[in-house]
């Protein structure tokens, strides 16, 4: 069917055009290429082109520790590393029944919510940049900031911090990570209104975004697509609620549904979840009980023979990891199940018949990070 | 939500030769690859289980065979079953497509025939997704490339 349309066009029978966006190109949000055919400004279908950074993490692994395979999850989705890291670190402390300190849980939690508030901090920015709106990316990254400025006392990196290991957490936080989390929700509490007074309710913003590029909660289910981006279709996917790890069981909060599925909704969906972290660290910032930062582990972990799942929700979806062990040190196979990559491939369903421009729409805001794909 | 025992009362009533495997994690069933889709099909459509939702697809190289590996979870009744399929044929493995069923299988299988050779008959759009056509397949246990991987 594609072939026939790119051999038309060659010929020149078909007035349609096949135009190459990326691999380098801003609003692909890093090296991916879309395959698009259009007729005029209308997009006829879309092939998405991935593999320009597949570095092969899974094949990596199998020559690697547990302790070492953290560090190469953080470089899948890179904003939201340390809910990668929480999800090696919780199979392999499944997979060896050790109970780990409630300090560590809660602990791990906190720094869940604040990676999910830096990432859709981020997506924010770059959302309202990729619709025209530069000012949105200057506020964003500000605010990020300081999440990252509370990153770096604690773990010394700002980005890619694998602070979780196998067992609890590599060293205990900074005296003034509950000090500096207050302030920050202190201070986003105020800087959120602003979010919306730019963006949500603008009319110029609203013309781009609703109604375009809407998906059923079947077409999210069909092609799993999990995180803020499912959860806009009315998919009740969000697994801290529904699987709960760590200290989510300890925590209240609503999850954000909306039901119409277009790119508003997506775009609501997160903004009201960034309202809910800011809630779920209140609970738990005051609460962090004394304890050991990390259970007793063997100095060598080896996992007993056969298969561990474990699946966590990231800033983007669903992220399930898989080991098969053999009883060595390295994992005889360990498959990641990356949120992005079901996201991806929808697009060619709910960009079709939308004009080019809105495709910049529709894939910022599905928050697609290209590592994470590409693996 | 069903638990491993009312699993395997629907199952073996659907495929009478599927094993079921003890001890472990999740509820789990090894079917022969040729009744594979007949068993997922029937599972996704029966409303007791309703499989609607693919979290997973991918396969394990064990030397002698592979093993594909379905994780399904229904949206409704929120319950989790692993599904493998064993091909026994090590050098030309082959096995059903799940595409038609599950359109987010259909990118899950192509990473699989990437990373490890397995073809899948019925596939819409069986291409490599991640490297070049001549490159080999990593994730099989036997695969060598002296130039860019350093045997420890």
């Amino acid at each position: 069917m594609t072939e026939e349309i790119i051999k038309d066009v060659i010929i020149g029978e078909s007035e349609d055009y096949i135009v190459n966006i990326g691999p380098q190109h801003p609003s692909t949000h890093g090296v991916l290429r879309f395959e698009v055919c259009l007729q005029g400004e209308t997009v006829k279908y879309i092939i998405p082109h991935i593999g320009y950074i597949h570095r092969g993490i899974e094949k990596m692994c199998e020559s690697l520790t547990y302790p070492q395979i953290i560090h190469l999850t953080d470089r899948m989705d890179y904003l939201s590393a340390h809910m990668n890291n929480e999800a090696v670190c919780l199979c392999v402390e499944n997979a060896l029944q050790v109970e780990v300190p409630e300090r560590v849980k809660y602990i791990r939690t906190i720094l869940d919510e604040l990676n999910r508030l830096a990432s859709h901090q981020l997506w924010w920015a770059a959302f309202g940049m990729d619709l025209g709106a530069l000012t949105t990316f200057f506020y964003g990254l500000r605010d990020r900031e300081m999440i990252l400025d509370i990153f770096e006392e604690s773990f010394g990196s700002r980005l890619l911090h694998s602070f979780n290991t196998p067992g609890g957490l590599m060293h205990d936080v900074h005296p003034n990570f509950q000090k500096k989390i207050k302030e920050f929700i202190k201070y986003f509490r105020k800087k959120l209104p602003e979010y919306d007074q730019l963006l949500t309710g603008n009319v110029i913003f609203k013309q781009r975004a609703v109604g375009i590029g809407p998906m059923s909660k079947e077409t999210a289910i069909a092609y799993g697509v999990t995180g803020p981006s499912g959860r806009g279709s009315g998919w009740a996917c969000d697994l801290r609620k529904h699987a709960p790890y760590s200290a989510y069981d300890k925590v209240q909060f609503t999850e954000c549904l909306e039901t119409e599925g277009d790119t508003y909704a997506r775009y609501k969906v997160r903004m009201r979840e960034m309202w809910e972290s800011l809630s779920i660290l209140e609970q738990l910032v005051d609460n962090i009980p004394e304890g050991d930062y990390t259970a007793k582990m063997k100095p060598i972990i080896k996992l007993p023979a056969g298969e561990f799942f474990q699946r966590v929700e990231t800033a983007r979806g669903e992220l399930a990891v898989y080991i098969v062990s053999d009883g060595n040190k390295t994992p005889y196979r360990i498959r990641f199940r990356t949120p992005n990559f079901s996201n991806l491939f929808v697009i060619n369903t709910i960009a079709s018949n939308f004009k080019i421009a809105d495709l910049v729409a529709i894939s910022g805001s599905l928050d697609l990070v290209i590592p994470d794909i590409d693996r | 939500m069903l638990n491993r025992d009312e699993f395997k009362e629907i199952i073996s009533k659907l495929v009478p030769e599927a094993e079921f495997p003890e001890g472990t994690q999740l509820p789990e069933v090894i079917v022969p690859v040729a009744k594979l889709v007949e068993l997922v099909e029937k599972l996704k459509a029966n409303p007791n289980t309703s499989f609607d939702y693919m979290i997973n697809h991918t396969a394990v190289d064990f030397n002698t065979h592979f093993m594909t590996v379905y994780h399904f979870e229904s949206t409704t009744h929120k319950h989790l079953l692993v599904v493998k399929a064993k091909i026994e044929d090590h050098e030309n493995p082959e096995t059903e497509s799940l595409a038609a069923l599950y359109p987010t299988c259909e990118f899950f299988e192509r990473e699989v025939f990437d990373l490890f050779g397995i073809r899948y008959k019925n596939h819409p759009n069986l291409k490599r997704l991640f490297l070049e056509d001549d490159y080999g397949h990593p994730l099989r246990k036997d695969f060598r490339d002296e130039v860019n991987i350093i045997e420890r």
